[in-house]
């Protein structure tokens, strides 16, 4: 299997970024054909397209929209999560860079589809290149009329927490407070941000917009497998000899990705493990990397697509070591607000760390998984069940290797 | 409460209401206030939070809760420069704790420290997604990508 180029294909150029190349390559027509369409037909594209989120839920877009109440009178809201945090990720930052006007447009007809007037673009932080190369994107999407005329932007800056990723709390963020998560229901589409009714989606869902629009669902749908379209950008990184992202249909299989894409495994060259959907993705062992990368076929292989950042680790990667470096980002992101994740995420990095240390006690293993499954499913946001992921099958699949650094 | 002896200039008073104008509920542009805060002040003080507070006519206990929370925000005054290494699993595997130590010794503070000369604040953060260019660091507004020791040598040496 081989790159298909739709979501990248514009990034070799150096002016990529420009409204002048963006509209030399074709920008802009879909929004033009979005404009004659009903919103109602815009979104059932959408639906007929079968993208799913590519931020990390993997939620069907189109039924998203179509959650927005139908006669609702006030404001509604699109919110972009640009706030790229998923440790192994970094394909929005490609997209914020090298085409911010496929955002820009996919946003055009999204906000069509839903009747906003208004979307706000979420970014990181620490994404400052990103955010002026998206901020004078905007300026000049303003000055050609395709912005202000019943659709304005609002470019929003972060300001350094991976929680704000989490759409409640990338909302309440929006709103000028610390980045809580909200419980659900309401959900967003309800009662978002501002309480209006407001879909928050990611930067790379977006910009799939476009090309569904021009060249029909049928065509997006059939890149993909059964149950979700299109291709996707994997960002690939650890011990592989091409590190980077690649754009692919979402059946390709992860070995696939790593071999014939990413040049193979490096370091001693012998695969021992590989994170397939960011780090609060289960990780899977060597002998299980002939999956497909779709949502569905990632849940089937008890891990998850998420954001497709891959990590590959080869034989040399001391697993408990990784699980520390993972256990110490959870611990420092907890958001504080659930007690089951806010003491649990510290307990576990300690215990973890103690056996790196060569101080761990016999009981720590069992411990840290009686720990991690009895907070699953029990905190406001999906924070937590992120990391108990890794917790779990780290131990669970390199149980020996945790036990070998444990004094008898 | 004493005057404040920190304010805005006219200019970014405007720059604030401005702000404030762009959102359905002007309080959510403390955000972006704050950016603008600790641009102009250096770090943001208790008599920063106390003064962004009343732009926004929210309690200062709110805006310290909202620059405890996030990271990009400095409570203490900082370096000239933030050197932020990052040390998530990407770069971790590619050699992140051998940059650190090395930055470390380089400059002879530790991490969360300051030069003695007020030029560096050394940091060591999470996953800035650039794991494609593993180990790399963030120096002020710009990423430095795929670092060797040589080349944190140099980045080094060019601050000022």
């Amino acid at each position: 299997m081989t790159a298909t180029k739709i979501l990248t294909r514009n990034f070799e150029r150096a002016d990529s970024h420009t409204l002048a190349a963006y509209r030399e390559t074709g920008g802009y027509a879909a929004w033009q054909k979005a404009e004659t369409l009903e919103p109602a037909a815009i979104t059932e594209e959408v639906k007929q397209s079968n993208l799913r989120g590519l931020g990390g839920a993997g939620f069907p877009t189109g039924t998203k929209w179509s959650f927005i109440p139908k006669h609702h009178a006030g404001p509604v809201y699109l919110v972009i999560n640009a706030d790229e945090g998923e440790p192994g990720t970094f394909k929005d930052r490609y997209l914020l860079e090298r085409d911010p006007h496929a955002l820009i447009e996919g946003m055009l007809i999204a906000a069509r589809a839903i009747r906003s007037a208004t979307g706000f673009v979420y970014i990181r932080g620490e994404y400052i290149e990103p955010w002026r190369r998206f901020s004078a994107a905007v300026k000049e999407a303003y000055d050609a009329g395709y912005l202000g005329r019943g659709f304005d932007v609002v470019v929003h800056r972060g300001a350094g927490a991976y929680i704000c990723g989490e759409e409640t709390g990338l909302i309440s963020s929006l709103e000028g407070k610390k980045g809580w998560p909200k419980l659900k229901p309401p959900f967003p589409a309800i009662k978002g941000a501002f309480g209006a009714p407001t879909i928050v989606n990611n930067v790379e869902t977006i910009c799939c917009v476009p090309h569904i629009l021009t060249r029909g669902a049928a065509w997006f749908a059939a890149l993909g497998t059964k149950t979700q379209g299109g291709t996707r950008m994997y960002s690939v990184s650890g011990r592989v000899r091409r590190p980077g992202v690649y754009e692919a249909s979402v059946a390709i299989t992860l070995r696939a990705l790593i071999d014939d894409l990413a040049g193979g495994v490096t370091g001693n060259g012998r695969l021992k493990a590989v994170v397939p959907g960011g780090s609060s993705a289960a990780i899977l062992r060597a002998d299980e990397i002939d999956v497909t990368m779709d949502v569905d076929g990632l849940r089937n292989a008890g891990t998850m697509a998420g954001s497709a950042g891959v990590i590959v680790m080869d034989e040399t990667v001391s697993i408990p070591e990784a699980l520390m470096v993972v256990a110490r980002f959870y611990a420092h992101e907890s958001c504080g607000q659930c007690t089951p994740c806010r003491e649990s995420t510290g307990w576990i990095y300690k215990m973890v760390r103690r056996i790196v240390e060569g101080r761990g006690r016999k009981d720590d293993l069992d411990t840290i998984l009686d720990v991690a499954r009895r907070g699953a499913g029990t905190t406001i946001c999906a924070f937590y069940d992120g990391a108990v992921g890794p917790y779990v099958s780290y131990i669970e699949k390199f149980r020996a290797e945790f036990e070998a650094l444990i004094p008898k | 409460m004493t005057a404040p002896t920190v304010a805005f200039s006219e200019a970014q008073l405007a720059e604030v209401r401005r702000l404030q104008g762009l959102y359905p509920d002007g309080r959510a542009a403390l955000l972006p206030a704050l950016h603008l805060a600790q641009e102009t002040f250096g770090h943001i003080s208790l008599e920063v939070e106390e003064y962004v507070a009343r732009l926004f006519d929210l309690t200062p206990a709110h805006v310290h809760e909202v620059v405890t929370f996030y990271t990009l925000f400095f409570r203490e005054p900082k370096g000239r420069h933030v050197v932020a290494v990052c040390h998530n699993l990407s770069c971790h595997l590619a050699g992140a704790p051998e940059i650190v130590a090395h930055v470390r010794r380089r400059l002879g503070v530790d991490v969360g420290e300051t030069t003695d000369d007020g030029r560096v604040t050394l940091q060591s953060v999470e996953c800035l997604c650039a794991c494609e260019h593993a180990p790399m660091m963030q120096v002020d507004d710009r990423y430095e990508l795929d670092l060797t020791p040589e080349k944190v040598d140099r980045i080094l040496e060019g601050l000022r």
